[in-house]
This record gives structure tokens, C-alpha cells and sequence, in this order.
């Protein structure tokens, strides 16, 4: 349909519209319009994407001067193909709709292990590795060296496209990595870096998080990129972890080991390097005297690395004296190794400001700060000039010479945290120096900066005002959608007790009580018996499920206690005496997962990645064929964070417990206390907020849409109370009764019974239109209009 | 004789049958026995025919061996060389034990095979019944021509009985009884023993390895249960143990199926994200990879119940679906293979197309394809399940409508030029007016009572297993056509032959039985007329036969 948003001709590629569609895009053009920045929430399901992207590029039909770019952000690679798809749609609809052939170029963005079609390179399994061959056979001095040695080993994709590809613009089109792919052993080329390249004339730019938001990338991909561009932040709720993660670094021992040898074979190959060719060192001298890096016309696939800074912070100037020359600095980089070394030796606990360990480091070994800030622009020049191939192998001195230019450039927003050994094994000595970003506004300025129209945007943002003070901007627009609904199809429930009336809760003083756990185990099995196919438990912690897993593994359902001794775990042996006599009996106790596994199977997520795949695929293979299965999982696992469980793949969520992080990590503490400080926020305020978050977003991922239903079981009586609460999205709020706000495992049961009757009953289309799904001709009138308005919660 | 270049397992000597003397023979594909001094088997069965075999009880003075049939006879031999019988027939008896389950699977599959046919389909059952068993053709004739069409046809809707899955909790299941002092008594069904061997091969092979040399039956099952395998959260136990060996396989089974990775891309956790933070950078979360040897006993065990949860369930999924996933198992496995070679770009593309593009449909957003169509909402159900009440007319004419008609008439009357050349003779005249005046046979009042509201249902039912029977006949007699081959001549005449004789057996009984009841309708008219052309077309037939032989 089209429709007319405040003036503007939006093409949608649907026949019906959601109400909160409409009125997200009425905000979205109110944020273009006002060139500013947005936070958006809109439940997932609703269709944000098409929204988004319908909005933007009528938008950009429309002002092409205004807005020349959209640069679209989601998290995962699925997630951005998913966007691309969708992009394919709308633009088939305008060239049905206007008969006009389509003039856009959109592309999605990837890593080259996702890009790559090299056969050797690309059979590569992890993407370091893949980074790595890639560099060795496309760098500049490789190709060089072909010259003079036709066997030298290139890529001939690359060549390929060096030659030819950058002529032709890619001819306008959709572009997914597939498609990018397929064009690029069509034509013979690189599909990475033709992307690369086209992302600076394309209309619309797909890709993720990093390529923006980590400098040691962005410098690299998104440098060029027009400032009239619109940065879309999709599935942004923990954005402000991203900030954090792409600027701090850790230093183990391991590390430092590695870094040892680093140098050490940097010092053989400028010691060879000398012996035969000792012009291209002084070459490299000239070159840094004149601080013309710049001039030396760096090739891009030469910058493997780039400044682990902000771009506005890096230094213009000349690199100084004392590490100019080769050997200079690989003694620079050995006393700054050797100082690390020392700090790792400690006993105790030490956390410190940046400016504290510049002074330290001063007083100790003499080196400066201003040598320092260029450690990671040094280093590059010196391993360009050694032409060292496998640049992988260098990942270690790498990552210290980040660190150095990291802890002599910001003086705010940093710690410095040496733990000598984990908390739990005190007596193991594994010292850890953590650089730690505290502020994700770091990170993510310069985009607030450079980019006209910042928008953020998420199914749970809540509470909005959070995030722009986190991440320090100030948005003109902030919404919150509710999802207008034609029937209930969400029933979020928060069972605070058990039958036995015992308190439900997974707090430290409680959560290893023999009666929560063995209470939780009853809601699931209960549920399991009452729940069609799938049904999703989330834990707090992967510790914490371990443990309980463990202990539903040998508890009795029944709640009888009983008195376990004895070496066997599953044996019980229970004494009784018997016409005085003592006899001993011996029982198998049936553990609770085994009676679960009479409804459902039971699959539950590891810590290895390719474990927990097998196991959900397995998980979605069994809810398939109608056996039904349980899916065990963590918050803040993966698999909350990256997969949907849409339809009979996840009828029901189980929180277990309010998913707090780990409060007892220094880290978080000092990020807590900065802050406080910083940004005047509530150390708790800022953890309720960060565990409601994640709850919403496992709880959320069994909602995606509205013809999908499911249970929202919030197991844990603390959900009950109005702080936390209240921090859930708007569109899960709204449909917590105050009656379902301390329920009994047996109520929540029947409360889920008469929900899945409920919504087992067919629903069509006709029963949705009209409320939560409009035709063109409605959504025109006025009364409609006057509801659309209300959807939109202004904050 | 062709049992010369048959295999011969097995000659005992001395062996009676029907008080006779003779040898018999345990061939390749049959038993065999034959009087002694002649070179002829007067008993001879094949293995297929065999259902089970009996052996008189130790301690009886004679040593016997019973074959049962299928047909229900039965063949005893009887071993009487004094000194070795007991010998010959524990020779013979362990032979056959062999042998006979090999040939029972493929002669039980055929059996199974009818008697679901029969049971699914009552009125194949009835037809059978009123065929077979009253003897009207034999049951190799009723079969020969339908399994060859159920073969040949779609053996899909046949075939594809839903198998019953697995019990994710089977192991459970197995309650253990004390048995008053220190023992445990499990109670293995054959089920419950099924179920672990489709879920765990690796134990199946140890079984069938083990059982019958090394250990008995009880003995296998009893370690099994004391073994680590059963109780693998416990680790440390002996490693001599005949489970371990399985335990290590499911391990690799598990690996493997690990490093298969997953088809869908959507929930392949690994190539989740685009780009990882390298080894260093991002806020640590503790992963306790480096220090697995400070990992203590038992996290590590609870670890191994979490992979004995996954690895039990995913074996539980695949016992289920493996019979009927083996054609898309072997396309997933050739495109696996196709994965690992260079050009898996190819071949993945599709799957993961079809997943984005499912993960991106809106299906409420879309208008849908399919016309319209109005849901069935009914006010009165019992005028419905009555049928439409016939209306009044709802067609009025008006005067001006009847004045023209009329005029029209009157003209065509005054025009009327009877064509003399082309009259009825005046008797099928004067019986067409009959048969039109009211009482006449064609101006019954229609529908007043039709033929289903005057004939009782029993005998419309019998009416219609006659029609079906008859039908099955005429189709095996008119299949004989063209005769072109002596045993299409041969059967022909047999098909009219069991014609008549199902005419006088079946059809005239219920013609009386109509007589006696005094129903006036002509019931059985078409099936007579469908046997007399049957008949008639048999006499063509004969006649041309008879006229080209002469």
C-alpha cells in the first residue's frame, strides 16, 4: 500500500499495516526531519524492520540531498541477512508499484570469512584465521614481490579485481552475502573488498555493530562513509556493552608469554632485514621523521590494523624520536613488556586510574607518555616495513601496543583492574590485567557526531531515558510502542511461590535452598505436562543451572525429605526400624528431570558453541515433528541473545530467577561507581535495570509476532515488586494483571491451561482487522488516527 | 531333480517319518526328506513355509522335531539312530534355528502384509470373505492380483504407518524392586530392551556380540545396569568394564555429530556473530577455559549430566525419525559431502533462503491468496443434516407472459402441418400415453420413495457386497482379456467357471430371499445383466476359439 506520512509517499510493501507500524514511522520521519537522534522501542514482531527501512528510503527518494545514506547496524549475521531480504522486498514492491527499474544499491557487509571465495582461504574455519591468509596473499609487498617471482602465491579474486572492479560501480541492486558472493565468481573478484569499496556509494549499508562502533574497524571500513547518512542501531538494547567491549582489553600472562616472542622475532627480522636490505629501514625512518604516513599511499589491504583510538583523539603529528628507529622501538616495546611482566607479579588486588599507571610507569621505567600514545601507529608502520606475512601470529604484541595507546590517550572513563588469581580458586595464581572501558559514550561520539540522524532502536528498550544517558546524547525523539493486539496472545505470569508456599526466589541467600530449587523443578515439570511442544527456561548464570540441573537430576518430585547418605548419589539408602531390627532398604528415587523427560525431551545449552547448535537444531527438530522439548538455557547466553523461538518452537519462557549480573566483579563495581558519579545513576537502579533487560529479552524471544502466543513465566517473586516491574518494556507490562503478580506453581498451571485453550482456537485475519491490523481506507479515518496517536508513549 | 544343485547344509541320516526310514536333508533354501533307497523327497518344505519348530522334552524316550507350518500342519520327524540322535537333533535343530528367522522376516512380512490389508480395509475383509472363504476362488488367485497392484501402485498410504517413537524417559521407566535384602530385581520388557537398543546401538552391538558365547542374557542385562554406563554422572568406576567401550563410541557419535555442524543457518551459534572480538579485547567474562584442571570433580560431573541429557535426547530424536528420514538422510548426507568439497556455496544457498525468507514473512500483513470463502455457520443443524425443504416455486409469470405464450401457441397450432411419413406405429403410441397418463410408468411421483426408504438396509447391504464381489470377479474375468496366453485361456475359463458358481452360490439365494420378502423392485436386474455379458462375451469368445482350432 502507500501511504502518506506527514507528507511523504511511503511505499509499503504490504496490503495491511499495524497501527504501531504507522505511528513508528510517523516518529522515525519526525526524527529525520529534525536531522536529530531517536530512541525507539517497538515490540519485536511488529514488523520494525520494514518500517524502518519503507520510512528511509522514501525518505531518500524524496531528499536524496538530505539523506544520501542509510547505514543499517544489527548484531548477528543472520540478523543482517534477514534485513537485506526484507530490503529485496520493498524494492520489488517500488519497481511493481512504479514500473520503474530500481536505481538503489544496497549491500550487507561481512566479515571475510563470510565473504571470502578463495578455495583455500575460505575452507578456513575461524575468521582470525581466514584474516590472516587473506592478508598474507593480497598485502601489497606480496603482490610486489610477484613481480619478480611469478610462484609467489596471490589471490588471483583480489588481482582480479584490482585490475577491473573499481571501474564499474556495482550495478544498482539488492546485495546479500550470497548474492555478493555469486557476483563476485561471476565477475571473477573479491566479493570482500568489492564490498568494501561499494559501501561508499551505496544508498543502503548493512552490516554490524563493530564496523561502526570499534575503532580498530571503523577507522578501516566506515571512515568514509558520508556524514549525511542515517545510522540505525536495530536490536540495540545492549549497545552500551558493545561500546564497552570493543575498547577494553585484558592482559593474561599467556599473553604477555606470547608477546616475548613477539618481539624476539621481531628483533631476528630487523636484525636480518638490516643485513640485506637495510635501506627499506631507513626508508621507513625518512618516512616517520616527516610524518607523512599518510604519503606512503597505505594500500588497503595493508591495514590489517588500524588505531585502537577514536579517530578524533588520534595524534597528527610526527612520530617521536625515541622509538623512530626499528631497534629503538623493539626495545621500547621490550622495557614496556617487562614493566607489564612486573605488575602481573603482584600479590594483592590493585586498581588504578589511567593517569596513576602513566605515572607509575613513568617512575619505574622511564617511558613517556607521548611514546606511548604511539605504540599501535608505530607497530604497524614497523610490521608493513618488516612485510611480515602472518600478521595472526602477532595478535599478542598487537594487543599490547592497543593497550598502550588506549591507557596514554584517555585519561576518563577508564580502570586499571590486576587480579592475581580467579575469586573462586583463590589458590591458583592466573593474574589478569584488565583495562576496562566504563563508558560506552566513548565509543559510540563520534558516530553521535558525525552522522546527522542517530536512531536506536530495540523490541525492549525500557526505560527509554536510560540509554541516552548512558550513552550521552541527547535524542529528539523517544517512543515507546505498545503492540496493539486483537486477542492476548502474550500471559505473563510471576510465580513467587511454591505449592508448598515457600518463597520463589534466586537470590544469593536462597538459591542453593533445597526448596526453591526443588520448586522450580515442580513449575517446570508442570508446565512441561501442560505446554505443547516448546518450552524455553532461561537461568541466571550457567553455574546456576549446572547446579540445578544437577540436583533435579537426583531429587525426588515428591516433596518428602529425605535423609541421603552414602557414597551412591542416585541410591538412597534409608534406614528403618523394623520389629527391631534394622534393615536396610534401597530406593531409586525418581529425579525430576526424569519425569519431565516423560513429557518432553530435554536439551540444554553448554558452554561450547557448537554443542549448543547441535542441540537446538535438535530442540527445533523435536518441537517439529510434535514430541515436544525443553530447552535449557542462560541469560546472557547466546542463545538469548541470537535466537527466536517463533511459534510452537517456544509456547512457553521460563525465567528463573532476576538474571543480575555477577555483582561481586570488580569490574562492574567500578563501572557502577563511574557511574554514580558520571552520570548520577543508581548503582542499583543500573542493575535492575541491566537484569530486567535481559529478562525481557528471553522472554521476549517467544513473542515474535502477532498471530504467535506464549507463556511469559517470570519465576521469581521479586518480579512482583513495582522497581522492577516497571522496568519491563510497556508492551509486557500492560498485560500483567495485578491477580498474576504472586502466583502458586498450581495457579500459574491453570492460569497457563485456560490461556493455551484460549489461544488454540483459530484466529484469522478478519479478527484482527480493524484493531491490530488495518487496510488503507481505515487506517484514513479519523477515529483511527486519534487511536494511533495514543500508541506512541511519549517519554 | 533340482534339489541336486542346491546347497546341502546339513544330511541326517536314519530319521522317520511317518514310520519310514529316510535321510533328511537341511538345504540352502528347504527341508527335505526322503524315503530311504529313494531318490525322491516326499517331504519337502521351504523355510518360508515354516512358522516354528518343536522339540519333544528331554528325557523322552523318542527324539523328535516338529515343524509347524504356516497353514497350520505340522511335519514331525523323529531321530532314530540310537546312538547319535540326541546329537542330530540338536545338529539339526541349532541349524534351523539359524535359518528359520532369516526366511520368517521375508514370509512374515507378506503375511503382516495381507492381514493389514485385510484389517484396514473392511471391505477388501468382506470381499475376502465372500470370495475366499466361501471358496469361490482361491486365495492365491484373490492375492495375486492385489499385491502386485499395491506393489506396483502408490505403496506410500500403505506403507507409511506412523512408527511409534521412543519414550524420552524409558530408562526411567525401568522401576527396580527390592527383593528383600540387598538385591534389585529389574524388570526388563521387551520393549523396554527395544527402546535401549534403538537408542543406543553401540549396546545392541555389544549384545549381540556378547550374549549368546560370553554371557547369558541375564548376565548382559545385570552389568548393564552396574555398569558406568547406566549411572555415567559417576565417573572413576573400572575401566574393564564391557560398557566403556560404548561410552566412548557415544562420545564419538556425539563429536561428530557436533562437527557435522547444523543445516540451519539460523541457529548455528558459531557463525552468529560477524565479527569476535579477538583473544584479549572486550570486557573478560571469565571463561573458565584455561583452567579446566582447576575445575573441580564436580562441576566436571555435573557437565557430563548436562551432555548425557543432550546427547540421550538427541539419540531418543533420531531412534524415532531413522526409518523414515532414510531418503532425505541420504540426500543431507550427499550434500554434506558436497559441503566439504569447494563449491558448498552452491549448495547451501537454498535451505538458508527458504529459512530467511520464512524468519521475514508477515503472514497477517498479507493479503491472503486463496479466494475467499465463507465459514459454514449454522443457525438450525438439523436443517442441515435434513437437506434443503423443497421451496414453492419462486417463478411467477406474469399475465402478459401467459397471454403470449398462449397466442404463441395458438399460432404454432394453426401452422401445424402433421409429417405423415414420420408417425409411431399406433402400439408404442398408445403405450407412450399410457406410460405418460397419470399411473403410468413415468409419471411416478418422483422421489416419493425411493429405493433406499423401500428396500430394508440389511439387504442393501448385502446387495452392495454382492455388487462388490461380483465386481471383483468380473474384474478378474474381463482382465483376462485379450486372451492371449495359454494361462490367460486357462484362467478365463476358470473366472467363468467361478462366475457361475458365485451366480448359484451367492447371487440366487438372494434372489429368493428378495421373492420371500415380496419386494417388488427388480434388485438384482444390472447384476444379472453384467454376468450375461460377461457370459455372452466368454461364448464369442469360445465359439471363435472352437471355430479356429477346427
Amino acid at each position: 500500500m502507500k501511504l502518506n506520512i506527514e507528507g511523504l509517499l511511503v511505499y509499503f510493501p504490504y496490503d495491511y499495516i499495524y497501527p504501531e507500524q504507522y505511528s513508528y514511522m510517523l516518529e522515525l520521519k519526525r526524527t529525520l526531519d529534525a536531522k536529530g537522534h531517536g530512541v525507539l522501542e517497538m515490540p519485536s514482531g511488529t514488523g520494525k524492520t520494514i518500517s524502518l527501512l519503507s520510512l528511509i528510503v522514501a525518505y531518500q527518494k524524496a531528499f536524496p540531498l538530505e539523506v544520501t545514506k542509510l547505514i543499517y547496524c544489527s548484531r548477528t549475521v543472520p540478523e543482517i541477512e534477514k534485513v537485506v531480504e526484507e530490503l529485496r522486498k520493498l524494492m520489488e514492491f517500488y519497481v511493481k508499484e512504479t514500473g520503474e527499474a530500481n536505481n538503489f544499491m544496497a549491500l550487507s557487509l561481512s566479515s571475510r570469512k563470510n565473504l571470502c571465495i578463495h578455495p583455500e582461504v575460505s575452507s578456513l574455519r575461524f575468521g582470525k584465521e581466514v584474516d590472516g591468509k587473506c592478508h598474507s596473499l593480497t598485502a601489497s609487498y606480496v603482490r610486489a614481490q610477484r613481480h619478480s617471482n611469478p610462484n609467489q602465491p596471490v589471490c588471483r579474486f583480489y588481482e582480479e579485481f584490482d585490475a577491473v572492479g573499481r571501474q564499474v560501480p556495482l550495478p544498482p541492486g539488492i546485495y546479500n552475502l550470497d548474492d555478493l558472493k555469486e557476483f563476485g565468481r561471476r565477475k571473477g573478484w573479491c566479493p570482500y573488498y568489492l564490498a568494501r569499496y561499494s559501501i561508499l556509494h551505496a544508498n543502503i549499508v548493512v552490516y554490524s555493530y563493530h564496523y561502526l562502533l570499534d575503532p580498530k574497524i571503523a577507522d578501516l571500513v566506515s571512515k568514509e562513509l558520508a556524514k549525511k547518512s542515517v545510522v540505525v542501531f536495530d536490536e540495540a538494547h545492549n549497545i552500551d556493552n558493545v561500546c564497552i567491549d570493543s575498547m577494553s582489553v585484558n592482559i593474561t600472562r599467556r599473553m604477555l608469554d606470547r608477546c616475548q616472542t613477539n618481539v624476539d622475532t621481531l628483533q631476528n627480522t630487523i636484525q636480518k632485514i638490516k643485513e640485506t636490505d637495510a635501506a627499506k629501514l631507513r626508508e621507513e625512518y625518512r618516512r616517520l621523521v616527516e610524518g607523512l604516513k599518510e604519503a606512503n599511499v597505505a594500500r588497503e589491504t595493508d591495514i590489517y590494523l588500524a588505531n585502537p583510538v577514536l579517530p578524533d583523539e588520534i595524534l597528527q603529528e610526527a612520530v617521536p624520536g625515541s622509538i623512530r628507529t626499528a631497534e629503538h622501538f623493539v626495545g621500547f616495546l621490550r622495557r614496556f613488556l617487562e614493566y607489564l611482566k612486573a605488575r602481573l607479579r603482584v600479590q594483592h588486588v590493585v586498581q588504578e586510574s589511567a593517569p596513576q599507571f602513566l605515572k607509575d610507569i613513568f617512575d619505574k621505567v622511564c617511558i613517556d607518555r607521548k611514546p606511548l600514545r604511539f605504540c599501535a601507529e608505530r607497530l604497524q608502520s614497523l610490521l608493513r616495513t618488516l612485510e611480515i606475512a602472518d600478521i595472526a601470529d602477532f595478535s599478542a604484541v598487537t594487543l599490547i601496543s592497543n593497550f598502550a595507546t588506549l591507557v596514554s590517550t584517555y585519561s576518563q572513563g577508564f580502570t586499571i583492574i590486576i587480579e592475581p588469581f580467579e575469586d573462586r580458586t583463590p589458590t591458583i595464581a592466573n593474574p589478569v590485567l584488565h583495562f576496562s572501558c566504563m563508558d560506552p559514550s566513548i565509543a559510540i561520539k563520534p558516530v553521535f557526531q558525525r552522522f546527522q540522524s542517530v536512531v536506536i532502536t530495540s523490541g525492549t528498550l525500557s526505560p527509554l531515558d536510560i540509554y541516552p544517558r548512558i550513552l550521552d546524547f541527547r535524542p529528539v525523539t523517544m517512543a515507546s510502542f505498545t503492540m496493539t493486539l486483537a486477542r492476548t496472545c502474550l500471559c505473563p505470569l510471576i510465580v513467587g511461590r511454591g505449592n508448598d508456599q515457600v518463597a520463589l526466589s534466586s537470590k544469593f541467600e536462597t538459591r542453593e535452598d533445597f526448596a526453591v530449587i526443588r520448586n522450580y523443578g515442580n513449575l517446570l515439570l508442570e508446565m512441561s505436562a501442560v505446554v505443547p511442544d516448546g518450552i524455553v527456561a532461561f537461568f541466571t548464570s550457567y553455574v546456576y543451572m549446572e547446579n540445578i540441573v544437577a540436583s533435579w537430576y537426583e531429587q525426588v518430585c515428591v516433596g518428602t525429605c529425605v535423609a541421603a547418605f552414602g557414597s551412591h548419589r542416585r541410591w538412597v539408602f534409608l534406614t528403618a526400624a523394623v520389629a527391631g531390627r534394622i534393615r536396610l532398604l534401597v530406593f531409586r528415587l525418581q529425579g525430576i528431570l526424569e519425569n519431565i523427560q516423560r513429557n518432553k525431551l530435554i536439551f540444554i545449552e553448554t558452554q561450547d558453541a557448537a554443542e549448543t547448535s547441535m542441540a537446538l537444531e535438535k530442540y527445533q527438530e523435536a518441537c517439529e515433528n510434535g514430541r515436544g522439548a525443553i530447552l535449557l538455557s542462560v541469560a546472557r547466553g547466546k542463545v538469548s541473545e541470537g535466537i527466536d523461538f517463533v511459534h510452537h518452537f517456544g509456547r512457553a519462557v521460563i525465567m528463573f530467577g532476576v538474571p543480575y549480573v555477577y555483582t561481586q566483579s570488580r569490574i562492574l563495581k567500578a563501572r557502577l561507581e563511574y557511574l554514580r558519579d558520571q552520570f548520577q545513576i543508581r548503582e542499583n537502579d543500573f542493575l535492575t535495570f541491566d537484569a530486567m533487560r535481559h529478562a525481557a529479552q528471553c522472554v521476549g524471544r517467544a513473542i515474535r509476532g502477532k498471530t504467535d502466543y506464549g507463556l511469559m513465566i517470570f519465576a521469581d517473586k521479586r518480579y512482583a515488586r513495582a522497581d522492577k516491574r516497571g522496568k519491563l518494556p510497556r508492551w509486557i507490562q500492560e498485560h500483567i494483571s495485578d491477580g498474576s503478580l504472586n502466583l502458586t506453581v498450581d495457579e500459574a498451571v491453570q492460569l497457563s491451561k485456560h490461556f493455551l485453550r484460549q489461544m488454540a482456537q483459530p484466529f484469522r485475519q478478519e479478527d484482527q482487522l480493524g484493531l491490530s491490523l488495518l487496510t488503507l481506507e481505515q487506517l484514513q479515518s479519523e477515529e483511527m488516527l486519534q487511536k494511533i496517536s495514543q500508541i506512541a508513549h511519549q517519554t | 531333480m533340482a534339489s541336486l544343485s542346491e546347497e546341502v547344509l546339513l544330511v541326517v541320516k536314519k530319521v522317520r517319518q511317518r514310520k519310514q526310514d529316510g535321510t533328511l536333508y537341511l538345504m540352502a533354501e528347504r527341508i527335505a526328506w526322503g524315503p530311504e533307497g529313494k531318490d525322491r523327497f516326499t517331504v519337502s518344505h521351504p523355510y518360508s513355509d515354516i512358522r516354528c519348530q518343536k522339540i519333544s522334552p528331554d528325557g523322552k524316550a523318542k527324539i523328535q522335531l516338529q515343524l509347524v507350518l504356516h497353514t497350520g500342519e505340522s511335519t514331525t520327524f523323529h531321530f532314530a539312530n540310537e546312538s547319535t540322535a540326541l546329537k542330530d537333533r540338536e545338529a539339526a535343530k541349532e541349524l534351523l534355528q539359524q535359518l528359520l528367522p532369516k526366511f520368517k522376516k521375508k514370509a512374515n512380512k507378506e503375511l503382516e502384509e495381507k492381514n493389514r490389508m485385510l484389517q484396514e480395509d473392511p471391505v477388501l475383509f468382506q470381499l475376502y470373505k465372500d470370495l475366499v472363504v466361501s471358496q469361490v476362488i482361491s486365495a492365491e488367485e484373490f492375492w495375486a492380483n492385489r499385491l502386485g497392484g499395491m506393489n506396483h501402485g502408490d505403496p506410500a498410504p500403505y506403507n507409511n504407518k506412523q512408527e511409534v517413537g521412543i519414550s524420552g524417559a524409558f530408562l526411567a521407566d525401568i522401576r527396580p524392586q527390592t527383593d528383600g535384602c540387598n538385591g534389585l530385581r529389574y524388570n526388563l520388557t521387551a520393549d523396554i530392551i527395544e527402546s535401549i537398543f534403538r537408542t543406543y546401538p553401540a549396546v545392541k552391538q555389544k549384545y549381540s556380540e556378547n550374549v549368546p558365547h560370553n554371557l547369558t542374557e541375564k548376565e548382559f542385562w545385570t552389568r548393564f545396569f552396574q555398569s558406568h554406563y547406566f549411572h555415567r554422572d559417576r565417573i572413576n568406576t573400572g575401566s574393564q568394564d564391557i560398557f566403556s567401550e560404548c561410552a566412548k563410541q557415544d562420545e564419538k557419535g556425539l563429536k561428530s555429530l557436533v562437527t557435522q555442524g547444523v543445516k540451519n543457518p539460523l541457529v548455528d551459534l558459531l557463525s552468529l556473530e560477524d565479527k569476535t572480538l579477538d583473544e584479549g579485547y572486550g570486557i573478560s567474562k571469565t571463561l573458565p577455559s584455561t583452567s579446566s584442571a582447576n575445575k573441580s570433580v564436580k562441576e566436571s560431573s555435573n557437565s557430563a549430566i548436562i551432555k548425557r541429557f543432550n546427547h540421550h535426547s538427541a539419540m531418543v530424536l533420531a531412534a524415532g525419525s531413522r526409518r523414515g528420514d532414510v531418503p532425505t538422510d541420504q540426500a543431507s548426507e550427499t550434500s554434506s559431502t558436497d559441503g566439504n568439497s569447494r563449491d558448498s556455496d552452491f549448495f547451501q544457498p537454498p535451505l538458508k533462503k527458504v529459512k530467511l525468507q520464512e524468519a521475514i514473512e508477515y503472514e497477517d500483513l498479507q493479503r491472503e491468496n486463496v479466494p475467499k470463502t465463507v465459514a459454514l455457520n449454522l443457525k438450525k443443524s438439523d436443517r442441515y443434516a435434513h437437506g434443503p425443504v423443497p421451496l414453492q416455486s419462486q417463478q411467477y409469470t406474469t399475465s402478459q407472459d401467459i397471454i403470449n405464450s398462449v397466442s404463441y401457441i395458438r399460432q404454432e397450432m394453426a401452422n401445424y402441418k402433421p409429417s405423415l411419413t414420420r408417425v409411431m406405429s399406433s402400439t408404442t403410441a398408445t403405450s407412450a400415453i399410457a406410460a405418460l397418463s397419470p399411473g403410468g410408468v413415468l409419471m411416478q411421483p418422483v422421489g416419493q420413495q425411493s429405493i433406499n426408504q423401500m428396500v430394508p438396509t440389511d439387504i442393501q447391504g448385502e446387495l452392495k457386497h454382492l455388487y462388490i464381489a461380483a465386481g471383483e470377479l468380473l474384474r478378474h474375468f474381463w482382465s483376462c482379456f485379450p486372451v492371449s496366453t495359454p494361462f490367460l485361456e486357462e484362467k478365463v475359463t476358470k473366472m467363468k467357471a467361478n462366475l457361475e458358481r458365485f451366480q448359484i452360490t451367492k447371487l440366487r439365494p438372494f434372489q429368493e430371499k428378495i421373492q420371500r420378502q415380496y419386494l417388488s423392485a427388480n434388485l438384482t436386474g444390472h447384476l444379472e445383466d453384467m454376468f450375461q455379458t460377461a457370459y455372452s462375451k466368454f461364448h464369442i469368445w469360445q465359439t471363435r476359439r472352437m471355430m479356429r482350432n477346427t
